[in-house]
C-alpha cells in the first residue's frame, strides 16, 4: 500500500517536472530582456507590435468563423447519424478522424492544387476567397475534436425519444434542432468550440502556405528574428490554451450539476 | 363508425413481419390496453398510430380522417413515453407549454392552460423546477400534462409506469384512469403488465407474435380466454393433461382420477389425449379452512375432486398459493389467508375440488 503510494508520488513529481520545468524556464527567460533584472519588457514589446495585434485579431476572427461553420456542419450531421443513420456511424467516425492521420501540409497542398488561380474553382485568386478556404481548412483540422465533442453530447441525451416527443407535440425539424437538441448539447458544442479556438489560434502550416497573416506564421517570424519575444509569445499561447481548457471544465461542471440525478 | 380505426395494418422491417393484419375499432372516450410480451408488436402498433412508423399496409383513421401518411406533428395525438422524455433544458411549466407554443397559441391562453394542467396533475408548486429535480412519478405526471395540454384527439401511453416502483405504479395508474375518465379522451395504453391492463382498461387487446389473439373486456379476457396464449399470459393457469373418457359429457381421466369438464370436448373422441386448464382461485383445498375465491360455487356433490400431495406453499400476504402434485400434473390454487388457520404442510395428502364449469378447454390445447 505504502509502496504504491510512493510510486504514485514519484510519477506525479516526474510528470510535473516534465511539464513545468520547460514552461518555467521559458517564462523565466521571457523576463530577462532587460539586462541584470527581471521585467515584462518582452511582453510590452509584443503587445506594442502592430503585426501581433493584426495577426491575433485575424486568427481570432478565423477561429470564430471556423467554429460557426464547424457547428453548422457537425451538429446536424451528428444528430442525423444518431437519429437515423446509426449504421453509418463507424464510417463517419473514420472520416472525421482522417485529419489526424493526414498531415496538414498534405491537405494544404491538395487545396493549392485543387483551388489554385488557374483551377475550375480559383479560391486562392482573391483574399476573401483564400480566407474562406483557410476557414474551411481549419474546419477540417478541427473536425475530429468538434465531431467527438458533439457526438459525446448527443449520446448523453436520448436524442430519438426527445425528437419524437417534440414531433408529437407538433414541432418541425427547425424547432426540434434549435429548441430541443441544441440547448441540450450546448456544453458539448462549447467544448468543441474552445478546442477549435485553441487549434486555430496557433496553426501555422495552412496559414503560412496559403499566405495569410495569421498568428501562427507571426509566431514563427518572431521566433526566427528575436530572442525574448518568442518566449513571451509561447507563454501567452500556453495561457490562452489553458484558459480555453479551463472554460471547457467550467461548462462541463455546470452541465454535471444541471443533470444531477 | 368507430372513432379510431386500425384496418388491416401490417408492419415489416425488411423480411421481419412484426405486426400482422391488425384490425381494431376503438370508440370515442374508450380506454384500450395493448397487452402482450416483449416483441409482440404492441409498441410498433402504437408507434404507427403516433406516426413514428409507417405501416407496410393498411390504414389508420381518426374520426373518419385517414392519418396513415400524416407526419407525427400533423396528427394531434398526444404521447407519453416510458422514459418520460421531458426536455431537460426546460422547466416543468415550459415543458407543459411547449406544444402550445409550437402551435403558436396566444400567451393569454398558454399561461392559464399550463396552470390548469399543473393543477390537474397536482404539481402547481413545481412549475419552476427542472426535470432532474423531480422524482420518476412526478416526471411522468408532467409528461402526461404535457401530452394533454395540446388537447389531443387520442392519448397514447407507451408503458408509462414500467420505470417506476410498485407503490407509485399503483397510485399513478389510478390517477391516469381517473384523469382519462374525467377528460373523456380516447386512450391506448401499451403494457406487458396484466394487472395494469386488467385494472385500468375498458377493453384489452392481447397481442402475440404480431397478431391480435383476443379483444375483450378485462372480465372476458380473464374468464373466457380464447387461446392458450391468452389464458397463460393473463393470470396464472394450471394445465391438467389426461385422456378423454366421454367427449359429449366432458369426462376426462387425469392420472387415473376422473373429472368432468362442463363444456365437454366437441372436437375430441374417447381415448384422445386432452388438456384442460384451471385458474388458481377456482380450486379449493378440502379440509383447509381458507376460502378460495371460486368463480363458480357449484353444488358440493357436483364438484370435481382430485387427490394429490402438497408440493409447495407460498405465503403472499392476503393470499396463500398452494401447489398440489396430481400424478404428472401440478395444480396451483389460491386461498385467502385466514390468520386462525395454519397453512398445510409440504408433503401432506390433500384433496382439491373445483367446479366443472371452471375448467377451460382452450383452442390449441
Amino acid at each position: 500500500m505504502k509502496q504504491s503510494r510512493l510510486g504514485s508520488w514519484i510519477a506525479l513529481i516526474i510528470g510535473t517536472l516534465y511539464f513545468v520545468v520547460p514552461l518555467a524556464g521559458t517564462f523565466e527567460f521571457s523576463l530577462r530582456m532587460r539586462s541584470g533584472e527581471y521585467s515584462f519588457d518582452a511582453y510590452r514589446s509584443v503587445f506594442s507590435d502592430s503585426a501581433f495585434q493584426d495577426s491575433f485579431v485575424f486568427s481570432t476572427l478565423m477561429a470564430l468563423a471556423t467554429i460557426v461553420i464547424g457547428v453548422l456542419l457537425v451538429v446536424p450531421t451528428a444528430y442525423w447519424v444518431q437519429l437515423r443513420l446509426r449504421k453509418l456511424r463507424p464510417l463517419i467516425e473514420f472520416v472525421t478522424l482522417l485529419p489526424l492521420v493526414i498531415p496538414a501540409i498534405v491537405i494544404v497542398f491538395g487545396y493549392l492544387r485543387l483551388y489554385n488561380s488557374s483551377s475550375f474553382l480559383p479560391m486562392t485568386s482573391e483574399i476573401w476567397s483564400t480566407n474562406l478556404l483557410l476557414a474551411f481548412s481549419y474546419v477540417t483540422l478541427a473536425l475530429p475534436y468538434m465531431y467527438r465533442a458533439v457526438d459525446t453530447g448527443l449520446r448523453a441525451i436520448d436524442v430519438r425519444t426527445l425528437t419524437e416527443a417534440a414531433e408529437n407535440l407538433g414541432a418541425g425539424w427547425a424547432t426540434i434542432l434549435f429548441r430541443v437538441i441544441l440547448p441540450n448539447v450546448r456544453t458539448a458544442i462549447l467544448s468543441g468550440a474552445f478546442l477549435t479556438f485553441a487549434i486555430v489560434i496557433g496553426e501555422f502550416t495552412m496559414a503560412s502556405l496559403l499566405n495569410r497573416p495569421a498568428f501562427g506564421p507571426y509566431l514563427q517570424l518572431v521566433g526566427a528574428n528575436r530572442a525574448y519575444e518568442p518566449s513571451a509569445l509561447a507563454v501567452m499561447a500556453f495561457v490562452l490554451t489553458w484558459a480555453c481548457m479551463g472554460l471547457i471544465n467550467v461548462f462541463g461542471r455546470a452541465k454535471q450539476i444541471k443533470h444531477a440525478p | 363508425m368507430a372513432f379510431l380505426e386500425i384496418n388491416q395494418v401490417r408492419k415489416a422491417f425488411n423480411q421481419n413481419v412484426v405486426v400482422q393484419n391488425v384490425d381494431l375499432a376503438i370508440e370515442r372516450g374508450e380506454f384500450v390496453s395493448f397487452l402482450g410480451p416483449s416483441g409482440c408488436g404492441k409498441t410498433t402498433t402504437l408507434r404507427m398510430v403516433a406516426g413514428f412508423e409507417l405501416p407496410t399496409a393498411g390504414t389508420i383513421r381518426i374520426d373518419g380522417k385517414d392519418i396513415t401518411h400524416l407526419r407525427p406533428n400533423q396528427r394531434n395525438v398526444g404521447m407519453v413515453f416510458q422514459s418520460y422524455a421531458l426536455f431537460p433544458n426546460m422547466t416543468v411549466a415550459e415543458n407543459v407549454a411547449f406544444g402550445l407554443k409550437v402551435a403558436k397559441r396566444p400567451a393569454a391562453e398558454i399561461g392559464p392552460r399550463v396552470d390548469e394542467m399543473l393543477n390537474i396533475i397536482k404539481l402547481p408548486h413545481l412549475a419552476g423546477r427542472y426535470p432532474y429535480q423531480l422524482s420518476g412519478g412526478q416526471q411522468q405526471r408532467v409528461a402526461l400534462a404535457r401530452a394533454l395540454a395540446i388537447k389531443p384527439q387520442v392519448l397514447l401511453l407507451d408503458e408509462p409506469l414500467s420505470a417506476l416502483d410498485a407503490k407509485i405504479r399503483v397510485s399513478l395508474r389510478e390517477e391516469i384512469r381517473s384523469l382519462q375518465r374525467k377528460l373523456g379522451i380516447t386512450t391506448i395504453y401499451v403494457t406487458h403488465d396484466q394487472e395494469e391492463a386488467l385494472s385500468m382498461s375498458d377493453r384489452i387487446v392481447v397481442m402475440n407474435e404480431g397478431r391480435v389473439d383476443q379483444v375483450g373486456a378485462p372480465f372476458e379476457i380473464y374468464n373466457q380466454p380464447k387461446t392458450r396464449f391468452v389464458a397463460s399470459f393473463v393470470g396464472t393457469l394450471s394445465v391438467l393433461s389426461g385422456t378423454v373418457v366421454d367427449a359429449a359429457s366432458g369426462v376426462l381421466d387425469v392420472g387415473g382420477q376422473k373429472i368432468v369438464a362442463g363444456r365437454g370436448f366437441p372436437n375430441a373422441k374417447a381415448g384422445d389425449a386432452c388438456a384442460v386448464s384451471l385458474r388458481p382461485e377456482a380450486a379449493r383445498l378440502e379440509g383447509f379452512g381458507g376460502q378460495g375465491a371460486t368463480t363458480n360455487m357449484a353444488d358440493h356433490a357436483e364438484r370435481n375432486r382430485l387427490q394429490g400431495t402438497i408440493e409447495e406453499v407460498a405465503f403472499l400476504g392476503s393470499v396463500i398459493r398452494i401447489k398440489v402434485r396430481l400424478g404428472d400434473n401440478i395444480l396451483s390454487l389460491d386461498t385467502f389467508n385466514n390468520p386462525g388457520v395454519t397453512p398445510p404442510e409440504r408433503g401432506a395428502k390433500a384433496t382439491v375440488t373445483f367446479s366443472p364449469a371452471d375448467l377451460l378447454v382452450l383452442e390449441g390445447v
